[in-house]
């Protein structure tokens, strides 16, 4: 719980770091001259570079704190949101997609929209878009000044502000192109900051195999550990499929194959990489059809080995949990100190008083779960202690866990000064370039989607430009005060989430007619969408997951299904919306007259297109050759970990 | 775009791992310091895998520099 001190070195690191992203945007400054020099790059940069800042982009702060949680929490099986909610949707996009979001000129993925179908279906795409990024990139800045303050004692509103302002500064400066530029340089940032704490947490472990088999002794019985109640198979944390296949109630996600499968493998993960805009754009950015293609396969390696660097760390502090010579926990929830200072009080009068009943008064005054024992051997005590030392005490009896902070508390267990720099300076280049790409795809979604289309049309380039500059100031601020906003009202925030979920969804049903089905027209789609939006929101007020009470987290209209966790009714719910949304836009489709002829749709839709002819090229080069071999390895590693 | 990414990265790593190499000695004897990464100076290890990667880099860049001049705009 003692914030950890940052030494010369660290500070050092930290400063070359920013100086270097900066640098970066101010070098690129000179090369922009009109709207979409700023906005989309002007199509000039090679594939390796969109390559990785398109899994930079995606690889927020959230991401690497959430996937280590989620390792803790479910061990191996993480991967599936990289083995199967991933890969083939990045060579689906590779192959199939990326066609026509580069060859239609579309300068984003609602202007896609507009070409193929009509401005009503871009309006509701591009607002909900934009939305969705300020709110995505307020929610994660919260969450990086939290852990900040937490770990470092910094000062929460200093670390929002000079983190957000260092993106403000370089994405002004450069552009779309300088925030891909610095995601590169922030992907092996990342890289190379996280590798060693893994590899000192595995050593520290005794390697893979002691470490799979300390998991496989927590995994029957994880209640020794606080870790929920239920008990599983042995190799529910250290297996993808097994514990999978045996159904819902042999893994700690509560999943069974077939939600995984379809809900998450092509729902919900066609429906990210795919279709939106904040990892598209990268590709869109590429110097040419080629480059923009093989996009997102340079990027689905080492989203493929991703798995290694986040989802490690959180089954290494599982393990080390169980061994309790290496004095580890899970850090618990964190605490203000105001009440940890009224039950600091609250242990001083249970000790005056009969220790036995010390539990629910300390309990009651912290509002968490305590360790029984703890709390009246610390009671015991109280007397010759300080309050820092109760205070400690207290921290230690907690017995719920933070998961989310299980990354930052392996740097802190295993990285001295210098190592230390390196891994907080790589936790902040995360953060970072999930906030650039939210801020430069919300300024070009609503300079060109919004602003151009429906507020100023026909203005010159240099306003454009200028609007571009503009609203990534306004984009920052609004993520600040979303921020803001997060730190206040928890709830709030999970509603927003929940309702961006509704909206997300079904659009790949959308774009999977639209793009595979010429005769799909405008107002199919978007009642289509719609219509999965409300079904999804209706799905939810009917069903509810195990353990939860009716409200926000879904069945307050009546409970018609119980699923057995959050995630599958997540997964199931994706399902029902897509399904809802892809019946709809088929059948009014149908029944409602073409806007657009075939001429019209050239470029928009696979049948009516051209085939890119790459039989000439290296195989190297060819798209569907890479995308097989990159399937291929993906089912091996599926195997490795079956 | 008239600016290889190659230069600031490999700059960057460059720099920061010959600091890492330059604390990891200065600092090698400190056991304690050195304790919590398992009694290995990371600092100078890691600090000298950084300094390949980014040396790497540079020569990659120049190597580019040369083959494909970037034509100033």
């Amino acid at each position: 719980m003692q914030s950890v001190q940052l030494g010369l070195i660290d500070y050092a690191i930290l400063i070359i770091y920013v100086a270097f992203v900066v640098g970066i945007g101010f070098a690129l400054r000179r090369y922009l001259k009109s709207s979409s020099d700023f906005l989309t790059s002007g199509r000039s940069i090679p594939a390796w570079v969109t390559g990785l800042a398109f899994i930079s982009a995606n690889l927020g702060a959230l991401e690497l704190v959430g996937m280590a949680a989620s390792g803790a929490k479910y061990g191996i099986a993480t991967s599936h949101f990289y083995w199967v909610g991933a890969i083939p949707a990045m060579v689906f996009l590779a192959i199939f997609m990326m066609p026509f979001y580069y060859g239609s000129k579309a300068r984003s993925v609602p202007e896609y929209l507009k070409m193929r179908f009509d401005e009503r279906v871009r309006a509701l795409n591009s607002i909900a878009f934009a939305v969705m990024t300020v709110f995505a990139s307020g929610i994660s800045m919260n969450a990086l000044a939290k852990l900040l303050n937490q770990l470092l004692g910094w000062n929460y509103h200093i670390a929002l502000w000079i983190c957000s302002g260092v993106v403000l500064i370089y994405v002004l400066k450069g552009g779309l192109t300088s925030a891909i530029y610095t995601e590169v340089l922030q992907f092996f940032m990342i890289v190379l900051g996280f590798a060693p704490v893994v590899y000192l947490g595995l050593k520290d472990v005794g390697g893979w195999g002691t470490m799979k088999a300390s998991l496989q002794t927590v995994a029957q019985n994880p209640a020794a550990l606080n870790l929920g109640t239920n008990a599983y198979p042995s190799e529910a944390w250290t297996s993808a499929w097994k514990p999978l296949l045996s159904g819902p109630a042999a893994n700690p996600m509560g999943v069974d194959w077939f939600a995984m499968v379809f809900g998450l493998g092509f729902v919900l993960s066609f429906g990210y990489w795919c279709t939106n805009f904040l990892v598209v754009q990268r590709a869109m950015a590429a110097k040419n059809m080629s480059a923009a293609r093989r996009t997102p396969l340079i990027a689905a390696v080492p989203k493929m080995l991703f798995p290694a660097l986040v989802i490690v760390p959180g089954m290494i502090a599982i393990a080390l949990t169980s061994m309790p010579d290496k004095q580890y926990r899970i850090p618990p929830p964190i605490i203000s100190d105001n009440v940890y200072n009224r039950a600091v009080e609250a242990v001083k009068m249970a000790a005056a008083m009969d220790p036995e009943d010390a539990l629910p008064m300390v309990s009651e005054a912290m509002g968490r779960k305590l360790n029984a024992e703890r709390i009246t051997a610390l009671v015991k005590g109280a007397e010759q202690m300080t309050d820092q030392q109760i205070k400690q005490g207290i921290y230690d009896a907690i017995a719920e866990y933070d998961y989310d902070g299980v990354i930052l508390s392996l740097v802190k267990k295993y990285c001295p000064p210098g190592l230390l720099g390196l891994a907080l300076t790589a936790l902040l280049a995360s953060f970072m370039s999930g906030m650039a790409g939210n801020v430069t795809a919300f300024n070009t979604v609503w300079t060109y989607d919004l602003y151009q289309a429906y507020i100023a049309p026909n203005k010159s380039d240099q306003h454009y430009f200028w609007m571009g500059q503009a609203v990534t100031v306004v984009g920052i601020l609004l993520s600040i005060a979303c921020a803001y906003f997060a730190s206040m009202y928890n709830n709030a925030m999970d509603i927003i989430q929940l309702v961006f979920g509704f909206v997300n969804a079904p659009l790949f049903a959308t774009f999977l007619l639209g793009m595979f089905w010429a005769r799909t027209t405008g107002t199919g789609a978007f009642l289509g969408l719609f219509g999965g939006i409300a079904g999804s929101a209706l799905f939810h007020a009917f069903t509810l997951s195990a353990g939860n009470a009716p409200g926000v987290k879904g069945g307050y209209l009546a409970v018609w299904q119980t699923f057995p966790s959050e995630m599958a009714q997540n997964f199931w719910l994706a399902s029902f919306a897509f399904t809802v949304c892809f019946v709809l836009t088929l059948g009014i489709s149908l029944v409602t007259r073409r806007t657009k002829t075939d001429a019209e749709l050239k470029g928009l839709v696979y049948s009516l297109t051209p085939k890119i002819k790459d039989e000439e090229k290296a195989w190297y080069l060819r798209p569907a050759t890479l995308g097989v071999i990159l399937l291929v390895c993906c089912v091996i590693l599926n195997l490795i970990f079956w | 775009m008239g600016l290889d990414i190659r230069w600031p990265i490999g700059l960057m790593f460059s720099l920061i791992g010959v600091m890492l190499v330059v604390y990891g000695l200065i600092t090698g004897s400190n056991a304690e310091l050195y304790h919590r990464s398992l009694d290995i100076n990371v600092n100078l290890l890691w600090g000298m895998l950084l300094t390949v990667f980014g040396v790497a880099m540079l020569i990659l860049a120049w190597r580019g520099a040369r083959v494909n001049p970037v034509p100033q705009q």
